[in-house]
């Protein structure tokens, strides 16, 4: 099985008509995903490539039932996306715009888990979510995924969840879901969200997760893991050599105040028995060995 | 992005927060002109990027205009952990009775702003927070709700602050306003004194802007007196996400955490990292030729590591990048190139046409970060 989406799930895009949307819309709608609709507000009855355009969310779940969303609109009209979204009717919203202000992730995560408390949001600043085989809504690329199981994967940054489904397909060990749930201080899908999913899908028998350096995402990860899962968990954290005071790119990813090393997520983890890996290539080695002994 | 002390206390005197008469100067003469003005004792406060300023001698009182000049000439060009201060904030000086400790910043676990209150101010609150962290009273506000003035009245009571007729709780509500309106990580008062006349008054101020939020505000004038290293200031003009580090493999990779991996991978081959660049999502072959120019700029450089997972990149467009760097820039340095992704067959088939120019190309990683370390010791000699 795969967590939070499969091949029935039909995704309605908002940004279809920018460039960015348009390419991964129609790249995931090659993959097999059922893209459903886009939105414009001036745009309706159009289509791009033979996908419906429609004034809204609201219009484009009437006319075909979607239920999930995928957000390419430009930052600043991230926080309306979003709320039209769960207004509308959708229950899984993934943002994968970066640059969205803190203030307003943090606004719109409240707002939805008062207002629409079954919504689930994925992102912002996030590669999206990939059920090989089955469905794959946001910007990786479908090739480097291999479908069957058993690992789930759970990534906060982007080319690090390529890197960790390149290493393991590469070892012909399949993926159930992999879930990147992006790099920014507000995410609105935890590591925490994904753990649990994956420790009650039947199909997904271990699970590879890749943290940074920043906050206390992973330690938090470390204490679910080590109260709550039974399934053999594989990570790796970024940045173990990122100095103190910088941010490493991504918003979240900054060491401050001795707070945020990799080095004390590292150990939170493998306190909690999960195999901490140094780089990724080591975690793909680690999750083989993992599998070979299911 | 950070701001200095007096940056931020104009932007809380925006909102009616209470701060001391000052003026901002970059030289000796203006230092005195401006105690002149202001009338003594004054403090003279050098505006750095960076903690630990009183340690470091880069806060001095003056009483007199003779006190002014020495002082300020001391402090101006002094090296305070590698930040060489170039302008001062001189105030008046206040009589102070009690020092509290304020700030907001957002809670990432939490996923809301935390409001942090200590009646133990004017030192690190990291040291409080580690030692005698019951001496910070934490409130988390939702920001759909906002901070209301009740909240803020019982969150005073529980710090163990005497509110009445200070006008801490008046300041609280405009700082969280402040912090809010100006889309800020962190809005801090250290300290937040209550004068010996009873008033409650804002003696230093910390504040970092979320550079997301850039769009919806007027920051320019806050852009012009950052102070970055030359490398950055290279980079951030080339639109690239640049950190500049001090080791002699230079950094080119693909996304955030890529970037990161790689510095960790050089380090795991006995080297040692010159800098942190992301080139970002879907960058073509200009955005790869100005990373090798800033990369090359770089005189600790010996040897650069290429390292790209193409998702929106391309393998095509990096080759066609680093082959046009090649002809644009004299490269000091060889180059090792780990390709995978969208299009790495076409990248490579690029590169292969281009071997032995000072380019080598690795199947892996780590192979990758070997190699590039062993390039750079024999570059050295």
């Amino acid at each position: 099985m795969s967590i939070f989406v499969d091949e029935t799930t039909k995704v309605v895009y908002q940004g279809l008509t920018g460039s960015a949307g348009r390419f991964y819309g129609l790249r995931n709608r090659d993959y097999g995903t059922q893209v459903v609709a886009g939105t414009h507000p001036t745009k309706a009855g159009t289509d791009v490539d033979g996908v419906p355009i429609f004034a809204g969310i609201a219009d484009a779940v009437a006319a075909t039932g979607a239920t999930a969303s995928c957000i390419f609109v430009p930052a600043p009209g991230v926080p309306d996306a979003v709320m039209e979204a769960a207004e509308g009717g959708i229950t899984f919203i993934t943002v994968i715009t970066e640059g969205v202000p803190a203030h307003d992730e943090a606004r719109f995560y409240n707002q939805l888990k008062r207002d629409f408390p079954h919504v689930r949001l994925l992102g912002p600043n996030c590669p999206g979510i990939i059920s090989p085989g089955k469905c794959n809504i946001g910007i990786t690329a479908g090739e480097i995924a291999m479908g069957g199981g058993p690992v789930g994967i759970v990534s906060r940054s982007g080319t690090l969840t390529y890197q960790a489904l390149h290493e393991l397909t590469q070892k012909g060990i399949g993926q159930t879901t992999c879930v990147g749930i992006g790099g920014d201080p507000v995410p609105g899908t935890t590591f925490i969200d994904c753990l649990a999913a994956f420790q009650a899908d039947p199909e997904t028998k271990a699970v590879m997760l890749i943290g940074e350096i920043g906050g206390s995402a992973e330690e938090e990860a470390a204490e679910f893991i080590a109260a709550e899962m039974n399934k053999p968990v594989v990570a790796y954290v970024a940045g173990v050599t990122a100095p103190a005071g910088k941010k490493m790119g991504h918003a979240g990813a900054i060491v401050s105040g001795g707070r945020g090393t990799a080095a004390a997520k590292m150990e939170a983890l493998s306190a909690a028995g999960v195999h901490v890996a140094k780089n990724p290539t080591e975690a793909g080695d680690f999750m083989a060995e993992v599998v070979a002994a299911l | 992005m950070d701001l200095f002390e007096y940056q931020g206390k104009q932007l809380f005197a925006t909102y009616g927060i209470p701060i001391s008469d000052g003026a901002v100067v970059l030289t000796v003469e203006e230092a005195v002109a401006a105690g002149e003005r202001i009338g003594y004792p004054v403090v003279i406060k050098a505006q750095v990027h960076v903690g630990g300023r009183g340690k470091a001698g880069g806060v001095k009182l003056a009483s007199d205009v003779e006190e002014v000049r020495l002082h300020a000439g001391n402090i101006l060009g002094l090296d305070i952990k590698g930040h060489v201060v170039k302008r001062l904030w001189i105030e008046k000086a206040s009589d102070i009775a009690t020092e509290y400790y304020a700030s907001f910043t957002l809670d990432r676990a939490a996923k809301k702003h935390l409001g942090m209150l200590s009646a133990a101010g004017g030192i690190e609150i990291e040291t409080v927070a580690a030692e005698n962290p019951e001496a910070i009273a934490r409130i988390h506000i939702d920001p759909v709700d906002g901070l209301t003035e009740a909240v803020c009245r019982e969150w005073v009571e529980v710090a163990g602050i005497d509110q009445d007729p200070d006008g801490i709780v008046d300041i609280l509500l405009k700082l969280y306003t402040a912090y809010v309106d100006a889309d800020a990580d962190l809005a801090e008062i250290n300290p937040l004194i209550v004068t010996t006349e009873g008033k409650a008054h804002c003696l230093d101020a910390k504040v970092t802007l979320d550079d997301n939020a850039a769009f919806r505000h007027e920051w320019s004038a806050y852009e012009a007196t950052q102070e970055r290293d030359v490398r950055e200031q290279a980079a951030k003009a080339a639109g690239l996400q640049y950190v500049g580090l001090d080791g002699e493999v230079g950094i080119i990779a693909n996304g955030a955490g890529l970037a990161m991996s790689t510095l960790d991978v050089v380090n795991q081959a006995g080297g040692r990292p010159a800098n942190f660049l992301d080139i970002g999502g879907g960058a073509d072959a200009d955005v790869m030729a100005s990373a090798l120019e800033v990369i090359n700029a770089d005189p600790n450089v010996r040897s650069i590591f290429i390292n790209i997972f193409g998702g929106i990149t391309r393998g095509e467009e990096v080759a066609n990048g680093i082959v046009q760097a090649m002809r644009q820039v004299d490269l000091r340095s060889p180059m090792v190139i780990r390709l995978d992704g969208t299009n790495a067959e076409e990248g490579r088939a690029i590169l292969a046409g281009h071997a032995g120019e000072g380019l080598v190309s690795e199947p892996t990683m780590l192979e990758a970060a070997a190699t590039a370390v062993a390039l750079a010791k024999e570059n050295n000699r």
